[in-house]
């Protein structure tokens, strides 16, 4: 399905990141694996797409650092000849009320889930106008659309995603760089993990399929957006939320 | 000189798909070329290529006509 087209996820080594390297390995891509800090968590992921026979490499990059990003674009084209598929995935949580918010707790979340999304997809862009063709799929968040208490920061930065991709989905339209969204609910993560039963209950009163989501539903909806049967879309973000916000 | 305008003028006749005879040193991109800010930005990553230079964005942005070109990439070699 994906043979021969190159991949670029970032926050790869954990969690949603993972699943959806795994899955474009899956279909034939070669993969960059990013991580900032997960060197260990990146190689598993690196020699378990090996294991299965394709290619992978892991690039260590902090996607709020412009000099980071230019460099992990670089590497991976030199590895694999071209770049295809960018999945913008790296994201960092740093809750708080509103009112105990500080400024660097929000400054910290814009910089990586918004300024990165920026960073990523305007390094990747010279490479996609020359092969006149890509796919870049941003990672935003079901509270982008529908807000959430505690989240000022990453709600505004998840917003964000989903507004830069419209406009760039507009601006890079006519060179064939189709850009969509995928706005998770909530999914089974180290973070879901640390949630006591009382708070998990009231999570599914909200989801109409009554159960939380998996990392692999999220990957099967970005492979989807990679592929050729998605080719007349582009600006969308898609739900993937069990029903959560419609 | 001559030889850059030349090189120059190849990359814009293939890219824009616009006459020879059009591509003059006074020729604006976007008023005598049809060329949109994009097609611009490709022009300029392919002379990049071309003369295996970087141009940077403030650079970039001054660069308005065919003689723009030719001279910023003249300043430079």
């Amino acid at each position: 399905m994906l043979e021969h087209q190159v991949a670029l996820v970032t926050g790869a080594s954990r969690g949603i990141g993972r699943a959806i390297a795994l899955e474009l390995a899956d279909k034939g891509a070669a993969v960059a694996v990013n991580y900032a800090g997960s060197e260990a968590k990146a190689q598993e992921v690196v020699e378990e797409i090996e294991a299965n026979g394709g290619k992978a490499i892991k690039i260590q990059a902090d996607v709020s650092k412009e000099a980071d990003v230019k460099d992990m674009v670089k590497q991976t084209i030199e590895a694999f000849g071209r770049l295809d598929i960018l999945v913008n995935n790296a994201g960092i949580a740093k809750d708080n009320l509103l009112m105990r918010m500080k400024e660097e707790e929000f400054d910290q979340v814009i910089d990586t889930n918004l300024k990165g999304v920026f960073l990523t997809t305007k390094a990747v862009t010279r490479q996609m106008m020359k092969q006149k063709s890509g796919r870049i799929i941003n990672i935003a968040s079901i509270v982008g659309v529908s807000g959430n208490p505690g989240q000022a920061n990453y709600v505004a930065a998840k917003a964000g995603v989903i507004g830069m991709t419209k406009s760039n989905a507009k601006e890079l339209a006519t060179r064939n760089i189709l850009v969509n969204a995928v706005a998770p609910g909530f999914i089974t993560t180290d973070m879901t993990d640390e949630l006591s039963e009382e708070q998990r209950e009231e999570m599914l009163k909200m989801i109409p399929l009554n159960r939380l989501g998996e990392a692999k539903d999220i990957a099967n909806v970005v492979r989807f957006l990679a592929s050729e049967d998605s080719s007349y879309m582009t600006g969308q973000t898609i739900h993937v939320d069990g029903g959560m916000v419609m | 000189m001559a030889d850059t305008f030349d090189r120059v003028k190849q990359i814009i006749v293939d890219r824009l798909d616009v006459e020879e005879s059009k591509v003059t040193m006074e020729a604006s991109f976007k008023d005598d070329l049809e060329a949109d800010s994009l097609d611009v930005v490709e022009l300029v990553m392919e002379l990049e290529d071309e003369f295996d230079t970087e141009i940077a964005d403030e650079e970039a942005e001054k660069i308005n006509t065919v003689g723009d070109a030719v001279n910023y990439i003249n300043s430079i070699q």
